[in-house]
C-alpha cells in the first residue's frame, strides 16, 4: 500500500471537482423557473469546468516522476468527530480516482451536452441538468472520498439522483415503479455495505482507507470473508449484479442520457470501483474473490441470455451493461491478475457503452420515442451519422479487434483461464461463451433497427403520428462521434505497453501477469472467432426475409425464460415480495387483534364495570345517609376492636 | 348526678336523630333530627369537659352552635326553593342527581 503525500499545488484545490457541480445544481434547483433560460448552459458549464481542472489534476501527477508520490490525500474537513469515531472529510487523489474522475466529468460532459438537444423539447429541462449535476458531484464523491463513509455518501448521493432520474417521467407509472424498485433493490445492498463498514469500525476503529488498508492484517480471516461478501452484496446492488440485476433493465425508464450517463458508463460501475478500491482486503481472501467471480461470471452469461430475447432497444443494451460488469467484476474477482483489466473494462465500455446508449436515444428521438426495435429496420439511410457511430461502439462491444472491446474484454478472458484446476476451465468458458452471445443479441440489434427492410413505414407510434426517422441535431451527434472515436482507439491505447496498469500501480499493485490453461494467443483468437461466429448465426437467423413486427408468441422454452428476465422477477416476488406481503398481513391481524384488542379490551372492561358501578347513585339522600352512618359504624367499629383485642 | 346519664341521654337522643334522618321523607322533619343529632354530640361534648374539667369541650359545643345555625340558614333556603320548584317538601322527590 502506498502511504499517501499531503496534496499540494494544484491538487490542494481538488475540491473544486465536488465544489463545482454541486454549486451548479444548488442554483438550479434553488433558482428554479428564472434559471429555465440558461439552466442548461450553467449545467454543461460546471461540469465541462470540472472536466477542464480533472484534465488539469491528471496532467500534473502524470508530471510526478515518482510513482510513489502520485497517491495524495487533500483534508479538507473533521467531518464526525464523536468518541472514538473520527471520520475526515478528504480526498484521495490517486491514479485510480483520478482515472474514474477523467471517465465521469469526461462522459459526463458529453451526455451533458448531448441532453441539450435530447431534452429540447421537455418541460423543466433545467431541474433535469440540476439532477445529473447532483448525480456528477455525488459520483466524483464517491470515488474521491478517502475514506468508506465519504465514499458512503457519494453512493447513497449517486442512489438519490438515480433514483430521481429514473422517475422523470413520473406520470408514467412504469417510470414511478422503476425508480422505486431501484431505490428498493439498491437499499439491498447499501445495507451490506454499511454493516461492512460497521465490521471496519468495530475492529479498527477507523474507516479511512489508509489506516483500514495498511492495518487489514488486524482482521480474524473470518471477519475478511465477511467484509469481502457484504462489500461483494453492496456491488451487486449498485452495479445491477445477481441477485440483484432486476432493477437495472427497469432503470431504461428513465430519459436516454441518464441511461448513457448513470446506467451504463459511471454508476453502475461503482460495484467494481468499491471492489478494486477495498483490493488490499480482498487480496486477503480467495474464497471472497471466488464469490466476486462466481456472481460475475454468473451474472455476465444472465445478461447476454435475456440480452438475446428482448426487443426494446434500451433494455436490450442494458442487460448488455449488466453481463459488461460481469465482466468486470469477473475480472476484479480475479485478484492481482484482474483489478487492472476490471478498470480498463469499465473505461472502454464507459466509452463505446454510453455512445451506444447515445445511438439508441439518437434513433428514438428520430421515431417519435419508439422503442421496440421491431417496428424499426432498415435506419441506417435516414441517420447516417448514428449509424456509423452505433456500428463503432457496436464493433468495439462485441471485441472485434482493433476496437476498444477487444482489448479490454480480450485480456479478462485470457486472465479468467488463470485459475488453478477447474476454476480456469469453468470461468474462461463462461467468458469466452459471453463473448460469443454478446456478439449474437448485438447484432440482432443492429440488423433490426439499421439493416433489413423498413418495418415502421405502414405503422403508426402509440401517439397516433407517422414515422419521419431523421438525423439528430449536431448537440447530439458530436458527442456520438466523440465517444465513437474513443471506442475505437480507447483500448489500444489504454492497454499497449501496459500504459494503463502501469499507471494504475500506486493504486491497485502490480498487474501480475499468470500463464493461464489456454495461452493468451489462443484466447485472442478464440474470442474473435467466437464473436464472428455469433454474428454470423445473427446474420443467419435475422438477415434474412422480412422480421415479424408483432413479436412470435410461440416459442420454445429459453426464449420464453429469457423474455421473463430468466424468472428473476418471479423469483423475487416469490422468496421476497409475497413473504413479505404476507408478513405484513399477519403483523396487520396482530395488530387488529392483539395489540388493539387488549387496549379495546382494556378500556371495555374499565367502561363496562364502571357503568355498573354507577347504578349505586340512586339519587335518595336518604340511602346515602344510610350508607354514610354504617361507613362510620364500620370505622369506628373497626378502632374499637383495634384498640381494645 | 354521674355524668354516664348525660352521656346515655346523648346517644339516645343522637340515635333518635339518626333514625328519623333514614327513615322520615319531609325535609323539615330531617332537617330538625339533623339538628337533633348536633344538640347531642354539644350534649356530650359538654359532658366530657365537665369530666375532664377543661373547657376545651364546652369551646367546642359553641363552635357546633355556630355552625348549625349557619347551616339552617342555608338548609331552610334550599328547602325552600326546592319546594317553590317541585311543590313538594319530600326529599325522596329531589332525586334528579344520579346515575
Amino acid at each position: 500500500m502506498t502511504e499517501p503525500v499531503v496534496a499540494s499545488g494544484v491538487a490542494s484545490f481538488a475540491w473544486l471537482l465536488l465544489a463545482l457541480p454541486a454549486f451548479g445544481a444548488a442554483v438550479l434547483l434553488i433558482g428554479g423557473k428564472r434559471t429555465d433560460k440558461w439552466g442548461h448552459l450553467l449545467g454543461c458549464a460546471t461540469i465541462l469546468g470540472a472536466f477542464a481542472y480533472g484534465l488539469a489534476l491528471f496532467f500534473s501527477t502524470v508530471g510526478i516522476s515518482n510513482p510513489e508520490q502520485r497517491v495524495q490525500n487533500l483534508h479538507l474537513f473533521d467531518w464526525v468527530h464523536i468518541n472514538a469515531l473520527t471520520v475526515d472529510f478528504g480526498l484521495r487523489l490517486d491514479p485510480l480516482s483520478l482515472t474514474f474522475v477523467l471517465l465521469i466529468t469526461g462522459v459526463g460532459s458529453l451526455i451533458h451536452i448531448y441532453s441539450i438537444g435530447y431534452m429540447a423539447h421537455e418541460e423543466g429541462r433545467r431541474k433535469f441538468f440540476a439532477y445529473l449535476n447532483l448525480f456528477v458531484a455525488a459520483m466524483l464523491l464517491l470515488v474521491l472520498g478517502n475514506g468508506f463513509v465519504t465514499l458512503y455518501f457519494g453512493w447513497e448521493g449517486v442512489g438519490l439522483a438515480s433514483y430521481l432520474l429514473i422517475g422523470w417521467y413520473q406520470y408514467k407509472p412504469e417510470a414511478a415503479s422503476a425508480a422505486k424498485k431501484a431505490f428498493l433493490m439498491n437499499r439491498v445492498g447499501d445495507l451490506g455495505l454499511a454493516i461492512a463498514i460497521f465490521l471496519m469500525f468495530n475492529r479498527l476503529g477507523t474507516t479511512q482507507y489508509t489506516e483500514v488498508f495498511s492495518r487489514v492484517k488486524e482482521f480474524s480471516s473470518a471477519e475478511i470473508l465477511a467484509i469481502t461478501l457484504l462489500l461483494l452484496l453492496g456491488a451487486c446492488g449498485k452495479s445491477g449484479q445477481f441477485p440483484l440485476q432486476a432493477w437495472l433493465p427497469d432503470a431504461m425508464a428513465g430519459p436516454t442520457p441518464v441511461s448513457a450517463l448513470i446506467h451504463a458508463a459511471t454508476m453502475v460501475t461503482a460495484g467494481v470501483y468499491l471492489i478494486a478500491r477495498s483490493h488490499p482486503i480482498y487480496d486477503l481472501s480467495a474464497d471472497g474473490r471466488l464469490v466476486v467471480m462466481i456472481i460475475g461470471g454468473v451474472t455476465l452469461l444472465i445478461g447476454c441470455i435475456i440480452g438475446c430475447a428482448y426487443d426494446d432497444f434500451k433494455k436490450v443494451l442494458a442487460y448488455s451493461t449488466v453481463s459488461q460488469i460481469g465482466y468486470m467484476i469477473l475480472a476484479v474477482g480475479l485478484g492481482p491478475v484482474g483489478y487492472a483489466l476490471g478498470i480498463m473494462h469499465l473505461l472502454t465500455h464507459g466509452f463505446f457503452k454510453a455512445g451506444l446508449f447515445l445511438g439508441a436515444g439518437s434513433v428514438m428521438h428520430g421515431m417519435n420515442d419508439e422503442g421496440n426495435i421491431r417496428r424499426m429496420g432498415g435506419l441506417a439511410k435516414y441517420l447516417p451519422i448514428t449509424f456509423v457511430t452505433w456500428t463503432l461502439g457496436y464493433l468495439a462491444l462485441i471485441g472485434i479487434p482493433p476496437f476498444a472491446g477487444y482489448f479490454s474484454k480480450d485480456a479478462i478472458i485470457a486472465a479468467a483461464f488463470t485459475g488453478e484446476g477447474w476454476r480456469g476451465y469453468v470461468f474462461g468458458g463462461v467468458a469466452l461463451l459471453g463473448a460469443g452471445l454478446t456478439a449474437f443479441y448485438m447484432t440482432r440489434l443492429l440488423i433490426l433497427v439499421f439493416l433489413g427492410q423498413p418495418r415502421w413505414k405502414e405503422l403508426k407510434s402509440e401517439d397516433g403520428r407517422e414515422y419521419h426517422p431523421h438525423e439528430s441535431p449536431l448537440t447530439m451527434t458530436i458527442p456520438m462521434i466523440i465517444l465513437a472515436v474513443g471506442s475505437v482507439g480507447g483500448g489500444w491505447f489504454l492497454s499497449s505497453g501496459g500504459r494503463l496498469s502501469g499507471w494504475l500501480e500506486p493504486s491497485l499493485g502490480e498487474l501480475k501477469e499468470e500463464h493461464g490453461v489456454l495461452s493468451h494467443g489462443v484466447v485472442g483468437i478464440l474470442t474473435v472467432v467466437l464473436a464472428v461466429l455469433g454474428a454470423a448465426i445473427a446474420f443467419l437467423l435475422f438477415g434474412r426475409g422480412k422480421q415479424p413486427v408483432e413479436r412470435p408468441a410461440r416459442v420454445s422454452f429459453p426464449v420464453r425464460a429469457a423474455r421473463a428476465d430468466l424468472y428473476g422477477n418471479a423469483l423475487n416476488e416469490a422468496l421476497f415480495a409475497r413473504p413479505g406481503t404476507w408478513l405484513t398481513r399477519a403483523l396487520v391481524f396482530l395488530d387488529l387483534k392483539g395489540v388493539d384488542g387488549l387496549v379495546n379490551g382494556t378500556a371495555a372492561l374499565l367502561g363496562g364495570s364502571s357503568g355498573r358501578l354507577r347504578r349505586l347513585q340512586t339519587g335518595f339522600v336518604r340511602s346515602y345517609a344510610l350508607s354514610m352512618l354504617l361507613g362510620s359504624i364500620f370505622v369506628l367499629g373497626a378502632l374499637l376492636v383495634v384498640r381494645f383485642s | 348526678m354521674t355524668p354516664t346519664y348525660y352521656l346515655l341521654l346523648s346517644a339516645l337522643l343522637f340515635s333518635i336523630g339518626a333514625v328519623g334522618v333514614l327513615v322520615r321523607r319531609n325535609a323539615i322533619v330531617v332537617f330538625m333530627c339533623v339538628e337533633l343529632m348536633l344538640n347531642a354530640v354539644n350534649l356530650s361534648l359538654v359532658t366530657f369537659a365537665r369530666i375532664n374539667g377543661s373547657l376545651d369541650g364546652q369551646v367546642m359545643a359553641f363552635f357546633v352552635m355556630v355552625v348549625a345555625a349557619a347551616e339552617v340558614v342555608v338548609g331552610l333556603a334550599i328547602i325552600m326553593s326546592i319546594f317553590r320548584t317541585r311543590r313538594s317538601a319530600s326529599v325522596d322527590d329531589s332525586n334528579l342527581l344520579k346515575y
